[in-house]
């Protein structure tokens, strides 16, 4: 630790991610910042050419409205938002994403991110929402432009900060001073002072233990570098959140995980149980029990979930995808041979592209297991639970609304800020706002950057950074190598010592805890009161161990504070699924003791908030409220 | 086991201070042996097979084999990126052999300028409009209707 050097780095605004929703936020702040004579930062744990959720590729933009068309409005998508997520969601945030996310697209356009067009010039739709690109370096594009607009503010290699993980806030009473971290490359512990701070680290995967445990453990559908440290980094500064329950659990391509929006909405193919039986018309009775929202087209997202669901757990599965036949209704719609062979090769195209673009390993395993879609199914089934307010999930911080829309409760000072000052969150970083998707996720960090820009001109000084806590933060957080290093000799493996926990096993045992306690797989997503609150008791000694974690190299030491992440997302979930007694998404996860959904006493946020100065933690409902008149 | 270094074919990205795996591995996994002066993937378990390392690889010297948990031996998928396109070749269990390539961007590598060349907005910090709004949105930001 002694040959730990530390880094102070100051600046206005301290960026912190490097995903979709942190380059949209460097694109717009260094904009901004340039005009109003300021400085940006941005610190990205990985390479920010491929870093983040999109660091595969995608193969369609989730969310377009095409306003330019009037193809769809704003209003539109927040009553689609609204219905997908049973009525809990902030209308005036989704409103808000909805109304620039168009500007995002256009600018990946010109970019040059490759969006299908049809004949007359215009994108192709997958979905009402969604089109479709040749998206394989949709991210190296993103982060090139959020690059050369950092490399506006001066030289690259004082604005980005690539390979360095940030651990912990820093705070000056109820406003954030910057954050607290050390590089994976090189023995340097680095001091980032600021008078904002933007959070878009990601949403969290492996807090739940994944259906592959061997070789195949790192295959989850959200990649497994999205750790929970936005949660982390919020709760840790006081920040109100919301929506932590709020889990999702995406039904795809079983094992690979590939993704099934094309086969659905652009090939129209139907899912079956094993018996043929579509259980979306089959148990078409069943969505009444969730009216309005299940009653609404399209069927919200978890409903369909549970439809599927109740077949696969009554021993009705595999489910199918039945690609066979879809494929079959296009040629037999097509007027001739000539045209239906043009069809199919298009289609062949499309269907390869859709993988290879976002899911690599759906194409390997279709390719190991001899599928020729054309001629036979492919299995679906539900993935595990994912932390990801982004898409058909909630977490995230509470933040505050645009003054045009929000209603008054929603609306305390800056948009997109956090309940702490000059803490702006966006991406799976901000809460109750699902389905904004990547290019929302770009927009979202644009609006929260020129926000955060707004509270440094009207809030210009810069907050005070204890040095004695510094000194603190940095013994606790490099502990990890410590222990290792004092302890590691007495024992024949490194692995096993009574004095430590390496972050993989700390890591298996946080998910078996998830797994059996809190509805994951293996309990087919269901929990009750008592299992909650055992599991919660099992995390207590979790996070007295985290106290004995081990690091042999910089490597594992982020291991470390990753699990550690992971295990206060774990909490913050654990307590609101508890607090909220009722289902209201089955299909993400049931309340066995409270099976049905409670419009009368639930139709609320259930938000949470760790208070610093006690450690303790506050349970919160805060109402649904409409856009401002 | 997920990516994985074809020894023969690595060079160590020649003694430079990382390799390009290890530059771009969104996980931090792939690692120069300094011994050996040979890439590794340290922890094939976390590894979420992205290839990103795969289509850097100057040397063609990274591979994918599929995780052994559900992926039966012998396919494979090789992609060849270049600066416009990728191709990919898939080869089934069974011999079969298909080919793609698909368009990767319109523009040439290093030219995204951040405004796209839209013209810039009314410059008002406490306004509505982004950077290049309303340009960039081909009309006006929308207020609510309700």
């Amino acid at each position: 630790m002694a040959d730990f050097k530390t880094i102070e780095v100051t600046t206005d605004l301290l960026i912190i991610g490097g995903g979709m929703s942190a380059c949209g936020a460097a694109v717009e702040a260094a904009y901004w910042a340039k005009k109003n004579g300021l400085n940006v930062v941005m610190v990205d744990k990985a390479a920010t050419d491929r870093s983040g959720a999109v660091a595969m590729g995608l193969s369609a933009l989730n969310l377009y409205l095409g306003l330019a068309d009037e193809y769809n409005s704003p209003d539109d998508y927040v009553a689609y938002v609204r219905n997908d997520m049973m009525g809990i969601t902030r209308e005036d945030l989704v409103f808000n994403i909805a109304r620039h996310v168009d500007s995002s697209v256009h600018l990946f356009e010109r970019w040059g991110l490759p969006i299908w067009k049809d004949e007359d010039g215009k994108y192709v739709h997958e979905g009402r929402w969604q089109i479709m690109i040749n998206g394989e370096s949709y991210k190296v594009i993103v982060a090139e432009a959020a690059k050369n607009a950092l490399k506006s503010l001066g030289p690259l290699e004082e604005h980005l900060f690539e390979r360095v993980f940030i651990v912990e806030p820093l705070l000056d009473g109820d406003r954030v001073a910057g954050a607290i971290g050390f590089s994976v490359r090189d023995e340097n512990f680095y001091v980032f002072r600021a008078k904002s701070v933007l959070v878009a680290m990601g949403g969290a995967v492996h807090v739940f233990r994944p259906r592959s445990t061997g070789e195949g453990f790192g295959r989850t559908w959200y990649p497994p570098w999205n750790t929970g440290s936005s949660a982390y980094f919020t709760l840790k500064a006081g920040a109100e959140m919301t929506s932590q329950e709020a889990r999702f659990i995406p039904v795809r391509f079983k094992d690979g995980y590939g993704p099934v929006g094309a086969w659905f909405l652009l090939y129209k193919a139907n899912a079956t149980n094993a018996f043929g039986e579509d259980s979306l018309v089959t148990r078409i009775d069943e969505l009444e029990k969730y009216a309005p929202y299940g009653t609404t087209k399209p069927i919200p997202t978890c409903l369909r979930n549970h439809l599927w669901m109740i077949d696969l757990f009554g021993g009705k599965g595999p489910l199918y995808m039945q690609t066979a036949e879809a494929i079959k209704n296009i040629a037999d719609a097509s007027p001739d041979e000539k045209e239906t062979k043009k069809k199919l090769k298009e289609l062949e195209f499309e269907a390869w592209e859709d993988f290879l673009d976002m899911t690599i390993t759906q194409s390997l395993l279709w390719a190991a297991t001899n599928v020729e879609p054309e001629k036979q199914p492919s299995e679906i089934a539900p993935c595990e639970p994912y932390f990801i307010g982004s898409h058909s999930g909630g977490s995230g911080a509470w933040v505050s609304g645009p003054e045009d829309v929000a209603p008054p409760a929603y609306n305390w000072g800056y948009c997109n800020m956090a309940t702490v000052n000059g803490l702006f969150c966006a991406g799976d970083a901000s809460g109750a706002s699902s389905h904004k998707y990547s290019s929302g996720s770009h927009a979202e960090g644009r609006i929260a950057a020129k926000s955060a820009i707004r509270f440094i001109v009207e809030n210009n000084t810069q907050p005070n950074v204890d040095k004695a806590r510094v000194e603190e933060l940095k013994k606790k957080i490099l502990r990890p190598l410590a222990i290792f290093k004092e302890n590691r000799e007495e024992s024949s493996d490194p692995n096993i010592h009574p004095n430590y926990i390496k972050p993989k096993d700390f890591m298996f045992r946080l998910q078996k805890i998830m797994d059996e306690y809190a509805g994951g797989v293996t309990m087919h997503f269901t929990t009750n009161k008592p299992l909650l609150e055992k599991g919660l008791e099992l995390l207590v000694y979790l996070r007295e161990d985290s106290e004995k974690l081990a690091a042999e190299d910089l490597h594992e030491l982020m291991r470390c504070w990753e699990n550690v992440h992971r295990m206060w997302q774990a909490e913050a979930h654990m307590r609101t699924v508890l607090f909220r007694e009722e289902t209201r998404w089955p299909g993400y996860y049931y309340r066995a003791d409270y099976p049905d959904i409670d419009q009368k006493n639930w139709h609320l946020f259930a938000n949470c908030r760790w208070i610093p100065k006690t450690g303790e933690w506050v349970m919160l409902k805060r109402e649904v409220l409409p856009l401002k008149k | 086991m997920p990516s994985f270094v074809l020894v023969k074919k690595c060079d160590g990205c020649k003694g430079q201070d990382k390799t390009a795996c290890q530059y771009i591995c969104p996980n931090d996994l792939m690692v120069l042996n300094p011994a050996t002066l040979k890439a590794y993937n340290r922890d094939p378990q976390m590894c979420w097979e992205c290839y990103n390392c795969v289509k850097i690889c100057p040397q063609q010297a990274i591979d994918v084999r599929g995780y052994s948990d559900f992926i039966p031996l012998g396919a494979s998928v090789t992609p060849l990126r270049g600066s416009e396109d990728i191709m990919w070749t898939i080869k089934f269990r069974n011999g079969m052999l298909k080919r793609f390539k698909f368009s990767i961007r319109t523009t040439p590598e290093g030219t995204a300028a951040p405004l796209g060349e839209f013209a810039e907005g009314p410059a008002n910090l406490n306004g509505i409009e982004l950077m290049t709004e309303p340009a960039s949105l081909t009309r006006s930001v929308p207020r609510s209707k309700k």
